[in-house]
C-alpha cells in the first residue's frame, strides 16, 4: 500500500475518530452536559489526533528510513499497512479513553503545542543540516586542497586539468567592493525616501508611493540583471568608462553596484519606514512644542530614536547584497580580479559557486569541492551580519523603552 | 488666608498675555470647540478642566499651534498672544512654540542624555553662544524644575532612564529652558504618582513668578491647588471662566456647579 494511501485512510479514520469521540462524550454526559470536563468538541478532537499522530510519526519514520536506504523500496507496502494499524490503534484507544472526567481539552493542548515546536524546530534543524552538509563537503575540499592558500591567495584560476589557484580574496574582493557600492547606493536612497514617506508625504501620496516602491522589490533578481547587461553596463561605459579612459568593459563593479543598489532601495525604505514610524509622535510633538522645525524634529529625535533599527535594516540589506548573484553575473562579468578600478569586471563568490557547480564536474576535485568551501565562508559572513544587527536592534531598543 | 489675598490682588494687576475669541475647531466634521472666547493673564496659573472629550486640551493646543500637525484640524477665530494673532500668516509656528512652551501628558524624554535633553532648545535656538552658557542655561532650568540636585552627578545618563516623576520634571526643564513667554501644560500629573505630583504642582507654582501657566487637568482638586483663573469646558463650550475660588466656592452656571459637585464628567 502507498504511503499516500495509508495518508488519506489515517484522515478519514481521524474525521471519523472525531465523530465518534464527540457523540460518545454527548453519550457519557447522559443529561447533564456541564458533568464533562472537557467540551465534546476537545473530546472529538482528541480522538481525532490519537488516531493522527501515529500514523504520521509512522509515515514519517518510513520515508526517512527509506530515503536513507536504510530498508528497500519494496518495504513500503508493509509501512503503509504499519501506519494504518498504528492509526486504528489510536482509534481504538482515544475512544476508551472518553468519559467525563478525562481532561481531553489538556490533551489536544499537549499535541498542538507538540505540533508547534515541531514546526518551530524543523526551521533551527534545517539551518544546523544545511551548515553541516557544508563544512562536511568543506572538510573533503581542505583534505586537497591548502587552507593558507584558500584563504590567502591572491589568484582565483581554477583549471579543471589540475593544478589551479583557488584564492577566495579576489572574489571577496569582488564581493565586499559590489555590495559596498550597492549600499552607497541604496542606504542613502531608501532611508530619504523612507523619512519623506513617513513624515512628509500626505496620505494620499503615501498610499501610492509606498507600493510603487514596493513593486521593486517583486522584480526578480534576473530582470534587474538584463537590465544591468543591456541599459546601465552600456551606458556607463560609453559615457563614463571610456570618455575617462579608465576601459572598455561594459560589465563592471560599478554596474552591478549600482544595479543592486537599486535592487535594495525598497528593502532599505520600506524597513526604514517602519522603524521610524515606530518612533513615538510623543517624541515628534515634544520636539515640535520646542519650536523645533520639521527637519530639526527629523534629524535631532526621530532618527536617533530610530537608528538602531536603522542600523539593523542596513546590516540585512548588505547580508542581501552579498548573497546576490544574478544581477553580478549579467552586471560585473566573470573575471576574478583584485583592482580598485571601479569600471573593470570583477566577480564575486556567488557567482563563483554557481561557476563551479555547473557543468560537467568530478565531485573530488578540488575544483568542485572549492564551492563548498566558498559557501561556508559566505555564509559564516552573512551570518556574522546577521548576528550584529540583531545585537545592535536589542541592544539599543533595551535602552529606549 | 493672607496668601491668597496676595495671590488675588497679584493677578488683578497682571496684562492680558492671551486673548481668545470666537475660537472654533472642527475636526473633520466634528465641531471640537464652539465659540470659545478667553483672557489669560500674564504670570498666573490658568486651569481648563472639564469632562473628557469636552475640547479643553483641543484649545490648549490651538494656542501654539500643535494642532497644526493634525491634518484635518481646522481653527477659525483669533488668537493673540501679546496683541499678535497667532494665526496670521506672518507667523512662523516654529518661532511660536519657541515663545509658547509645552509639556504633555506622557513624559516623553528625547533618547539622550539628560543634559542634551534640557540643552535641546537652547541649542536650535542658538540662546547660548558658548558651552559655559549652555552648562549655565541646563543648571538653571533643572533647578527651576526642582530637578538639579538628583541628576547633577548623572547629567550624561539618557534622560530615559530616570522614573516617571523625573522624566516629567526633565520636560518641564526641556520647556523652561527655551525661555518661553507662555507654558502650556497637558495634564503634566496624569502618569504620575501623588508624590511626583507634588513635586510638580510645587514646581508649577514656582514656575508662576516667571511664565503665564496654562494647565488643563483632570483634578478638581489640582486646579484648586495650583491656579489662580480657572476655565470650565463642556461639549466643545467654555462654560464658565473666572476666579478659581469663585469657580469652587460659587458657581454662576449649573452645569459647573454639577461637575465640580461630581454630578457630571
Amino acid at each position: 500500500m502507498p504511503l499516500s494511501w495509508a495518508l488519506l485512510v489515517s484522515l478519514a479514520l481521524a474525521v471519523a475518530g472525531y465523530i465518534i469521540g464527540r457523540s460518545r462524550a454527548f453519550a457519557s454526559a447522559g443529561t447533564d452536559i456541564r458533568k464533562l470536563h472537557s467540551r465534546p468538541g476537545y473530546h472529538g478532537a482528541s480522538v481525532a489526533l490519537t488516531t493522527l499522530t501515529p500514523a504520521i510519526v509512522v509515515l514519517m519514520l518510513a520515508s526517512v528510513l527509506r530515503m536513507a536506504k536504510v530498508f528497500p523500496p519494496e518495504a513500503t507496502g508493509f509501512a503503509g499497512l504499519l501506519a494504518l494499524a498504528a492509526s486504528v490503534a489510536g482509534l481504538g484507544w482515544g475512544v476508551t479513553r472518553i468519559n467525563t472526567d478525562f481532561r481531553a481539552r489538556n490533551v489536544v493542548e499537549k499535541i498542538v503545542q507538540g505540533f508547534l515546536i515541531f514546526c518551530s524546530s524543523i526551521a533551527i534543524l534545517t539551518t544546523a543540516g544545511i551548515v553541516l552538509s557544508l563544512i562536511f563537503e568543506t572538510g573533503h575540499f581542505f583534505q586537497k586542497y591548502s587552507w593558507t592558500e584558500f584563504f590567502f591567495g591572491l589568484n582565483w584560476t581554477p583549471r579543471f586539468q589540475g593544478n589551479s589557484s583557488l584564492g577566495i580574496l579576489p572574489l571577496l574582493w569582488g564581493t565586499l567592493y559590489i555590495s559596498f557600492i550597492a549600499l552607497l547606493v541604496a542606504v542613502p536612497i531608501g532611508m530619504f525616501a523612507a523619512i519623506y514617506m513617513s513624515e512628509y508625504a500626505s496620505k494620499r501620496v503615501r498610499g501610492i508611493a509606498k507600493p510603487a516602491i514596493e513593486i521593486l522589490a517583486g522584480i526578480p533578481t534576473i530582470v534587474y540583471g538584463l537590465f544591468a547587461l543591456i541599459t546601465v553596463g552600456p551606458m556607463l561605459r560609453d559615457y563614463f568608462a571610456q570618455p575617462l579612459g579608465l576601459g572598455s568593459s561594459g560589465s563592471s563593479v560599478l554596474t552591478a553596484g549600482l544595479v543592486m543598489g537599486i535592487m535594495l532601495i525598497p528593502f532599505v525604505s520600506s524597513l526604514s519606514d517602519d522603524i521610524i514610524n515606530a518612533v513615538p509622535q510623543s517624541m515628534r510633538d515634544g520636539a515640535l512644542g520646542l519650536g523645533s522645525t520639521p527637519s530639526e524634529t527629523i534629524k535631532q529625535v526621530v532618527l536617533p530614536a530610530a537608528l538602531p533599527g536603522v542600523v539593523g535594516a542596513v546590516l540585512l540589506a548588505a547580508s542581501r547584497a552579498i548573497g546576490e548573484t544574478m544581477i553580478v553575473v549579467l552586471g560585473a562579468g566573470a573575471a576574478a580580479r583584485l583592482g580598485l578600478n571601479p569600471f573593470e569586471a570583477m566577480t564575486t563568490i556567488t557567482v563563483k559557486i554557481v561557476s563551479q557547480l555547473t557543468g560537467d564536474n568530478d565531485f573530488a576535485a578540488p575544483e568542485t569541492l572549492v564551492a563548498f568551501a566558498l559557501g561556508l565562508t559566505l555564509f559564516v559572513i552573512t551570518l556574522g551580519l546577521n548576528v550584529v544587527a540583531l545585537y545592535i536592534v536589542r541592544k539599543y531598543r533595551e535602552q529606549y523603552e | 488666608m493672607y496668601d491668597i489675598n496676595r495671590a488675588e490682588s497679584a493677578v488683578t494687576q497682571q496684562d492680558i498675555k492671551i486673548s481668545a475669541s470666537k475660537v472654533q475647531v472642527y475636526y473633520g466634521d466634528k465641531h471640537a470647540i464652539k465659540d470659545v472666547d478667553v483672557e489669560i493673564l500674564d504670570k498666573t496659573v490658568t486651569a481648563f478642566i472639564g469632562p473628557s472629550g469636552c475640547g479643553k486640551s483641543t484649545f490648549l493646543r490651538c494656542i501654539n499651534r500643535m494642532n497644526d500637525t493634525i491634518p484635518i484640524a481646522r481653527i477659525e477665530g483669533k488668537i493673540l498672544l501679546d496683541g499678535e494673532d497667532v494665526y496670521d500668516r506672518r507667523v512662523d509656528p516654529v518661532q511660536l512654540r519657541a515663545k509658547v512652551g509645552m509639556v504633555f501628558q506622557k513624559p516623553n524624554p528625547f533618547p539622550k542624555s539628560i543634559y542634551d535633553n534640557v540643552a535641546y532648545g537652547p541649542r536650535i535656538h542658538g540662546l547660548s553662544r558658548n558651552k559655559a552658557e549652555l552648562d549655565e542655561i541646563v543648571e538653571k532650568s533643572l533647578r527651576g524644575a526642582a530637578l538639579w540636585n538628583e541628576v547633577k552627578d548623572r547629567l550624561h545618563e539618557p534622560g530615559t532612564g530616570l522614573s516617571g516623576g523625573q522624566q516629567q520634571r526633565l520636560c518641564i526643564a526641556r520647556a523652561v529652558a527655551t525661555a518661553p513667554e507662555v507654558l502650556l501644560m497637558d495634564e503634566p500629573c496624569s502618569a504620575l504618582d501623588p508624590i511626583a505630583t507634588s513635586q510638580v504642582e510645587e514646581l508649577i507654582d514656582q514656575l508662576r513668578e516667571n511664565f503665564s501657566v496654562v494647565i488643563v487637568t483632570h483634578s478638581m482638586q489640582q486646579a484648586a491647588r495650583v491656579s489662580q483663573k480657572t476655565a470650565f469646558f463642556h461639549l466643545g463650550n467654555l462654560v464658565e471662566y473666572g476666579n478659581t475660588d469663585d469657580i469652587f466656592t460659587n458657581p454662576q452656571d449649573s452645569r459647573t456647579e454639577s461637575y465640580i459637585s461630581g454630578r457630571i464628567g
